[in-house]
């Protein structure tokens, strides 16, 4: 077979492999790529070199490790297993050549790429902020499988490499460097020689320092493991995500390659990893289309400096956007300086951080306006305000521009009926708080022009988050779909449920928090708005007990006492019996209902973007792949059938919903190979 | 032939009165500050810019060359020069004139200039034994040799170095900018009362410009990253009271001087910066013109007597135009000290003055009292040193006193015994 992701080119006593997958932006290892390194191998360990320097032909990166797109073809754990082995044999292969090796890493070097570089004798990193190593399996439900578990611990130390595996981040280049991780750190236009002269000069491979050392001897290993696992449990639900507990019992049982292999086999084929792998998936596939479309976006002018406004106005400045941000309160604007400012030092270094204040200018006179080629209105939740102020604002725009609004709850025609040019309104839905939830609405009204859509899909890629376009309709998707939710939770209160076991319920399927405690944050006289909105749009009953809460002054978190009082203190009880699944049940079904009517009325293209939407807009159980997913794996004919039975006992909020009996699964975006 | 040169916009932040300790801003950011504001309204991008300058006295270690600083802070790209002009408190003005010669010249179109200035961030130093004793240390080798070394250290060497005491201090004549007042306020007997009465109507007319918001086209809040924010300038007491003047005590000449606190300018920080344009620029992108630069010049008298250069600088400027002062429809003269501009009225006004010191044959004429400062000055609003010169030429193009064709005027006294002066005309194309 001929060699095409591989060139071998060797200059002297040093051969050097370089990396280079065509047809892909970035190298990913396919069964294919590591069947060609372990060929080269072969010829390679025959060879009397120096040494071998391996590194990337592609200048976007490293390698970001194995090709996801092929864990969906992988039928079963056997299989899994041998795909798996095969990856482990190369790099052994590699780890034993009878001369060093170094890796020379440029821009990602994740998952298999790091374990790859891993196994080489030494690591030399670029110093920029686009090189990042991490073995990020965990996120997908797996763990490393190509002797990550084993060689990262024996070069870090156990307690660097099990919490950078445990939690899927990537170290930035220096402190890959402080770790031991790489052997040394310097501008990409040193990296070269750095590597050949380590070759040259073939100093003492990494060590773990001593302390580290220690606590990895195998007597003391299965006390370390149980400590941490202790620790763990408060952190992630090990039934749900079993993948950080089995890369801290691989290590406890210094368990070795073949068992890490027969692990990992286990969990690519676990329903949890094959749904985290698909949302992956479908994300990549939405950025991917969404970057297709060009946006000409540079200047972003944000009206209203309120909490959502001044957000993402900061997040806008910090991803390199010019921003102007208006608002007529100068206390308002510096509160909101304050906050852009902490995000900033939060993020970026300290020089980066000057420049991404100096991106965002504190608009008292809406100077802005007149440059903008998107304005993104952030103004309160009031029709005629919104109305009021588009109008106002349009005739002083750029005729190129784009208008936005970041309603909530408002149908887009209802605003757009003000403009003389409605096609250029979108809806730019961001989610709260703005840094941290990684979704973007896109609402298209009837009359948003396509280009127009198009480049908000385009823009949200630029802000680094993901898009997904939803028909102008109440509610828009993720709100309607959580409203049911939020109002079932309320009524199992109301029915004196204690609020402490509904919150269970939810998180015990894997919700991030309970429902009882979101409205709480949200803020209940917010619910209650949005309730009383919305539905009586979808003619949706509401609890009294909420309107009770509200006219009681018990606002939420914000003001001291909701559902809970703050700040809550902690109950210590032992062994609490699980909550009734019927809670449960309950509140996802209205859930799931509601998600499937979404999709019925087309509000979206497909059941990918429900679950995504859910998944990223709320934090829905991310394992079991959103909630159509779930309800697939139930069978529709189940999902109605419960839902029957709950329409019985509890009344027409049940009655399922016509999706359900539509025959064949839900439609799906088709992802390209 | 040279080429016109118009003032197209402008904008400045609040002046912010140093009050014991460094101020919120570096003067880096006090630019950038107004710079952004002025360019998020123009309708060209910073990297459109042929040139940049600025005029900084005392810098901060991290500022050298600002302007550079500044540009590439706002965003102008590697592609536009920039450079530092230095003149002690004519340093805006310089930067205002440097940029009017080098469009008046052809050889730019659109030019940011202006000045910046954080007096409260002025750096404290170390002096020369001190900076001989750390060569020393460093220097040795071994460890005998740095112990004596390291020994050699006097408490005396400790005493720091006030980089801005220095700086309103004339080297050359030995004196204190307030003392070179004084000596001004003994030539032309200028009481005591007479300069408490001008510092009392400079807060006033700055009061009531706030108030009547003729300033707050030209102010841009600046905004802090505590989230504080500042609006006005914060120097300017509209609740000022004669007799609280009266009790202040002299500063510069303890015993029976007159210049005080109340009746000098104030230790501030701020910037200003201003939009340059040729004719060629204003057409190209359509600009709104304030008014056009018409000439400036500049003059050198005593050290000693440094506050009157505004007379000689510009009594050059009304002669090469065949100008007297009573066409001026609106002065700005820099208040470094009430002392000082009243003995700048006093010399306008002499005929003795006038022959004696600028080889003229009648006095100038003094500037009417309702054209001078009308909406106070730096005794009310404060001077950060490097600037105030722009300051006065934006608010002469920003105030809209100035009628089409007439004429307006700033001048300054600068430390070290110069005097500048610009000449605008109000009016269009």
């Amino acid at each position: 077979m001929r060699a095409c992701s591989w060139t071998l080119k060797e200059a002297g006593d040093i051969a050097e492999l370089i990396l280079d997958v065509p047809g892909r932006r970035q190298n990913v290892l396919s069964r294919e790529v590591l069947g060609e390194l372990d060929q080269l191998l072969a010829t390679l360990e025959t060879r009397s070199l120096r040494g071998l320097v391996i590194r990337s032909g592609k200048p976007e990166g490293f390698s970001v490790g194995a090709d996801i797109h092929e864990f969906r073809h992988i039928p079963d754990a056997a299989r899994a297993a041998e795909l798996t082995r095969a990856g482990q044999m190369v790099l052994t292969r590699l780890s034993r050549l009878p001369y060093p090796s170094v890796a020379a890493i440029h821009g990602p070097c994740l998952g298999g790429g790091l374990e790859l570089a891993l196994a080489c004798s030494y690591r030399i990193a670029c110093d920029d902020d686009r090189t990042t190593l991490g073995l990020p399996e965990v996120r997908l439900g797996i763990h490393p499988g190509f002797g990550g578990t084993v060689r990262l611990p024996a070069v870090i130390g156990a307690v660097a490499a099990l919490s950078l595996m445990l939690s899927g981040r990537s170290l930035a280049p220096r402190r890959a460097h402080a770790l031991g991780l790489v052997d040394d750190c310097v501008p990409e236009r040193e990296i070269v020689t750095a590597a050949r002269t380590y070759l040259h000069k073939v100093p003492a491979r990494a060590r773990p320092p001593w302390w580290a050392a220690a606590l990895a001897v195998p007597w003391l290993r299965p006390y370390v493991g149980a400590a941490w696992s202790w620790r763990l449990k408060t952190q992630v639900d090990c039934g749900h995500y079993p993948a950080p507990c089995r890369i801290l019992s691989l290590w406890s049982r210094q368990a070795g390659l073949e068992a890490e292999a027969l692990s990992c086999a286990e969990l690519l084929v676990s329903p949890a990893s094959r749904h985290l792998v698909h949302l992956f998936e479908v994300s990549e596939e939405l950025k991917r289309q969404a970057r297709a479309e060009p946006h000409d976006v540079r200047r972003i002018h944000v009206i209203g400096a309120g909490v959502m406004g001044a957000e993402i106005a900061a997040w806008a400045a910090l991803k390199g956007f010019s921003v102007s941000l208006q608002d007529r309160e100068p206390a308002i604007l510096a509160a909101a300086l304050r906050r852009a400012h902490a995000l900033f030092a939060r993020r970026l270094p300290p020089r980066a951080a000057v420049f991404a204040a100096d991106r965002l200018f504190l608009d008292g006179k809406g100077a802005g306006l007149t440059r903008a080629d998107l304005v993104i209105e952030a103004i309160p939740e009031d029709r005629d305000a919104k109305r009021a102020l588009l109008a106002a604002i349009e005739g002083r725009l750029p005729a190129h521009a784009i208008m936005a609004t970041n309603t909530s709850s408002i149908p887009l025609d209802e605003l757009a009926a003000v403009l003389t040019r409605p096609e250029r309104l979108v809806g730019l839905h961001f989610f709260n708080p703005v840094a941290k939830m990684p979704l973007i609405e896109v609402i298209a009204g009837p009359a948003t022009a396509p280009p127009v859509l198009a480049a908000a899909r385009s823009l949200a890629v630029a802000l680094d988050r993901l898009p997904i376009v939803v028909r102008s309709a109440p509610g828009f998707l993720v709100n309607r779909v959580l409203l049911p939710y939020l109002l079932e939770a309320m009524s199992l209160a109301e029915e004196g449920v204690a609020l402490a076991e509904i919150d269970r319920a939810a998180t015990d399927f894997g919700m991030p928090m309970g429902p009882i405690t979101l409205a709480d944050i949200i803020g209940l006289d917010t619910c209650l708005a949005v309730a009383q909105n919305l539905g009586a749009a979808l003619d949706l009953p509401v609890p009294s007990l909420l309107a009770r809460q509200v006219a009681a002054g018990w606002l939420g978190k914000k003001s001291g006492r909701g559902f809970y009082t703050y700040p809550r203190r902690r109950a210590w009880t032992f062994r609490r019996p699980p909550p009734d699944p019927a809670v449960a049940e309950r509140l996802i079904m209205r859930l799931v209902n509601e998600a499937a009517r979404c999709l019925r009325l087309q509000l979206v293209a497909d059941a990918d973007l429900v679950d995504i939407g859910l998944v990223y807009g709320t934090g829905f159980a991310p394992f079991r792949g959103g909630p159509l997913a779930y309800a697939e794996a139930l069978g529709k004919t189940e999902v109605r059938a419960r839902l029957e039975e709950l329409t019985g006992r509890h009344g027409a909020r049940f009655s399922p919903d016509a999706a359900w009996s539509e025959v064949g699964v839900f439609p799906h975006l088709a992802l390209t190979k | 032939m040279s080429a016109r040169v118009f003032v197209v916009d402008g904008a400045r932040t609040p002046f912010l009165k140093a009050r014991n300790g460094p101020g919120p801003f570096s003067a880096v950011d006090l630019a950038v500050i107004a710079g952004r504001a002025l360019l998020a309204r123009q309708p060209f991008d910073a990297p459109d810019f042929d040139e940049l300058i600025l005029g900084c006295v005392i810098p901060a270690a991290d500022e050298a060359n600002i302007a550079r600083v500044v540009g590439l802070r706002l965003g102008t790209g590697f592609g536009v020069p920039a450079h530092t002009v230095q003149r002690n408190c004519g340093s805006g003005l310089q930067a205002v004139a440097s940029a009017y010669d080098r469009i008046s010249a052809g050889r730019a179109q659109l030019v940011l200039a202006g000045g910046t200035e954080a007096m409260s961030r002025a750096p404290v130093q170390w002096a020369l034994p001190m900076t001989r004793w750390l060569a020393d240390v460093s220097r040795a080798k071994g460890g005998l040799q740095r112990l004596r070394a390291l020994a050699g250290l006097r408490p005396r060497y400790l005493k720091p170095v006030f980089s801005l005491l220095l700086g309103l201090s004339d080297p050359v004549a030995g004196l204190s900018m307030g003392q070179t007042a004084e000596i001004l306020a003994h030539r032309f007997a200028i009481t005591r009362a007479a300069q408490d009465d001008y510092a009392l109507q400079s807060h006033r007319r700055a009061a009531a410009a706030q108030a009547d918001g003729v300033l707050a086209d030209e102010i841009e809040t600046a905004y802090e990253p505590r989230g504080a924010f500042y609006g006005h300038d914060d120097g300017v007491r509209p609740d000022a009271r004669p007799d609280r003047l009266a009790q202040l005590r002299p500063v510069f000449d303890r015993g029976y001087g007159t210049v005080t606190s109340g009746n000098s300018s104030q230790i501030s920080d701020g910037a200003a910066l201003l939009i340059l344009a040729s004719e060629a620029a204003v057409r190209r992108w359509r600009l709104p013109v304030l008014a056009e630069i018409v000439d400036h010049a500049w003059a050198g008298v005593d050290p000693a007597q440094m506050g009157l250069g505004p007379v000689h600088a510009t009594a050059r400027l009304l002669a090469a135009h065949g100008l007297r002062t009573s066409d001026l429809a609106h002065v700005e003269l820099n208040e470094a000290f009430a002392a000082q501009v009243l003995a700048c009225q006093a010399a306008f006004a002499s005929a003795d003055y006038a022959r004696d010191e600028l080889d003229l044959p009648a006095a100038l004429g003094p500037i009417d009292d309702a054209c001078l400062n009308p909406a106070g000055g730096a005794v009310a609003i404060g001077h950060p040193v490097g600037a105030t010169g722009a300051r006065l030429v934006l608010h002469l193009a920003r105030s809209g006193r100035l009628r089409a064709g007439a004429f307006g005027l700033a001048t300054l006294c600068i430390g070290g015994g110069q005097g500048g002066a610009l000449l605008v005309r109000g009016g269009g194309l």
